[in-house]
């Protein structure tokens, strides 16, 4: 059981999920973090003031799968968020302790993906 | 009139005329920034300056053209197709009224101004979330003298469609359908948003469509109620219709959209709002009340079915254009050829009154102005396109429009932003030498 993190562009979060489902991953979280990882800083201005804007909006996905689930998770998101430009993101895949259902109390492979139905 | 009047033309000029006319100009021109609003509040947030801004650019670049040349071309002489050069640069515009007017020249160049600069603002409801700034400005500016100001001097400059008798009171022709079809041409020129019809596109900020709305409809009252030109009573009646219209236009959509989807929706109100007062523009001086209220009640009706039915199609006329503008435009100035009363508007009896050919002339116009606005709208953004490239880049649609047009964000919350020192030299030393 892996925990695979999705640092993407907000703007390819759409893809990512359309990817996701074509993968057959189900479960997923998203939250809008801001980040700064090796892309040129944008410079904005209002009235006199010019600011170089050092963190970027990102899309975090989060999504929790079985062993044999992770790299198809991993290249949905690779394929749903690369534009080939520097800011496109990374994915972090660490181990998972424990996971639980809440409705049913399910714990581990049966909680995460692939959904099993009953 | 008294003997100094003779001698004095500039006696002429009636002072109740010229106040309301003044605050009448005020109105239209709040119009504009009304509708950027209004339009901001329709599209994603990632985009509400530029959108914003395009209507903030109609003001600069129409308000310029129209003075040097739009207002020449349009109100200068009798000629059929096209006014002539005399007002270049406002060349003998002046405190004498124009014609049989009752108000300051200067003053009827400025209302028939902002008229020029809401239509140009209008056409960029099409072509929001993708066209490229500064590819709009230039085409606002040849917009704005080829399209706007010819078909204004068609309707209201003495030109042949005014001459066979088509009646448009506020601007049928000139702003309603000519933006209306012009943004349709605009929409297949420029082409779709790259993620139309592939994702869901939805309205960032219902609150800013509904305040755009309601200061539209308060700035109408200026558009309809000044295109008098005087205090008289075809301004107090399209006044009171530019009341009475809106709100029948809004029960309608109220009923529609309770059948339709089993609530009431504010986006609706909104555009149900917008859809009264066009249909009511060409119309408002001319008709009763009571046929104000039919025509808000039954021309929504079009209007709501283009609305529901565009989105089905290819066609990414992103903010509805053609549905609230040149439909119920086009709605509106065939309308009062049916019931235009000369008990009401002392001018033509429309077909339930006994004269057919006025309905007949109102046919002619829209046949005429929507072909005109949509093929040369067409050509002039091909042609604009030959020498640069219409549509911002896949990336910058993507990252947004406001960050890639503009260097701004809307919603700027300055986190992880650096303050830059300007580049003085006493400034960069106290930057470089803290201690």
């Amino acid at each position: 059981m892996k925990l695979v993190i999705g640092i993407v562009r907000p703007e390819k979060a759409n893809d990512v999920l359309e990817a996701l489902y074509r993968a057959e991953v189900r479960g997923v979280s998203i939250s809008r973090v801001q980040g700064h990882g090796g892309e040129l800083d944008r410079v904005e201005t209002y009235r006199g003031t010019t600011v170089k804007m050092g963190l970027s909006e990102k899309a975090r996905f989060e999504v929790a799968v079985s062993d044999d689930f992770v790299q198809p998770t991993v290249e949905a998101l690779c394929d749903g968020a690369r534009t080939g430009e520097v800011g496109d993101g990374k994915i972090f895949v660490v181990p998972l302790e424990q996971a639980v259902r809440i409705r049913t109390g399910e714990s581990d492979k049966a909680a995460v993906t692939p959904v099993v139905k009953k | 009139m008294s003997a100094l009047g003779a001698v004095l033309p500039i006696a002429q000029v009636d002072s109740g005329d010229t106040a309301w006319m003044l605050a009448a100009t005020a109105l239209v021109l709040l119009m504009t920034p009304a509708l950027g609003l209004f339009y901001a509040g329709l599209v994603r947030s990632k985009n509400t300056l530029n959108t914003f801004m395009m209507s903030i650019a109609a003001i600069a670049i129409a308000g310029v053209s129209w003075a040097l040349i739009g207002y020449s071309l349009a109100f200068d002489g009798e000629g059929a197709l096209i006014g002539g050069l005399g007002h270049i640069g406002l060349s003998g515009v002046g405190f004498e009224p124009r014609g049989e007017g009752t108000i300051p020249h200067l003053v009827f160049m400025a209302f028939q101004g902002t008229f020029c600069i809401i239509t140009v603002a209008l056409i960029s409801g099409a072509v929001v979330e993708r066209m490229r700034f500064g590819a709009f400005m230039v085409f606002a500016a040849l917009w704005s003298v080829l399209v706007y100001a010819v078909l204004a001097h068609w309707a209201f400059g003495g030109g042949w469609l005014a001459e066979q008798g088509t009646l448009d009171f506020a601007g049928g022709v000139p702003v309603e359908m000519a933006s209306g079809f012009s943004a349709l041409a605009a929409a297949l020129v420029v082409g779709a948003r790259k993620d139309y019809g592939r994702q869901a596109l939805l309205p960032h900020n219902a609150v800013y469509v509904l305040v755009g709305a309601g200061l539209l409809w308060f700035g109408w009252f200026g558009f309809n109620g000044g295109s008098g030109l005087s205090t008289g009573d075809s301004s107090v009646l399209a006044f009171v219709n530019t009341l009475l219209t809106p709100a029948c236009a809004l029960l309608t959509w109220f009923v529609l959209d309770l059948i339709r989807g089993k609530r009431v929706t504010a986006i609706g109100a909104a555009t149900a709002i917008i859809v009264g007062c066009v249909l009511i523009t060409p119309a408002g001086g001319f008709i009763s009340p009571a046929w104000a209220m039919v025509l808000g009640f039954v021309g929504a009706l079009p209007c709501y079915v283009a609305i529901v039915w565009r989105p089905r199609t290819r066609v990414d006329e992103t903010l509805d254009v053609l549905a609230a503008h040149g439909i119920a435009g086009f709605t509106g100035i065939l309308f009062l050829g049916l019931v235009a009363q000369a008990s009401w508007n002392g001018v033509a009896d429309g077909l339930f009154y006994g004269d057919a050919g006025q309905l007949w002339s109102q046919v002619v116009a829209v046949v005429v102005t929507p072909a005109y606005a949509f093929i040369v709208t067409f050509i002039l953004l091909k042609l604009v396109g030959a020498i640069m490239p219409l549509r911002a880049s896949e990336h910058d649609e993507a990252v947004g429009m406001d960050v890639t047009q503009h260097g701004e964000e809307a919603y700027a919350t300055g986190e992880g932003a650096i303050l830059l020192m300007p580049e003085t030299d006493g400034e960069k030393k106290l930057v470089a030498d803290p201690g």
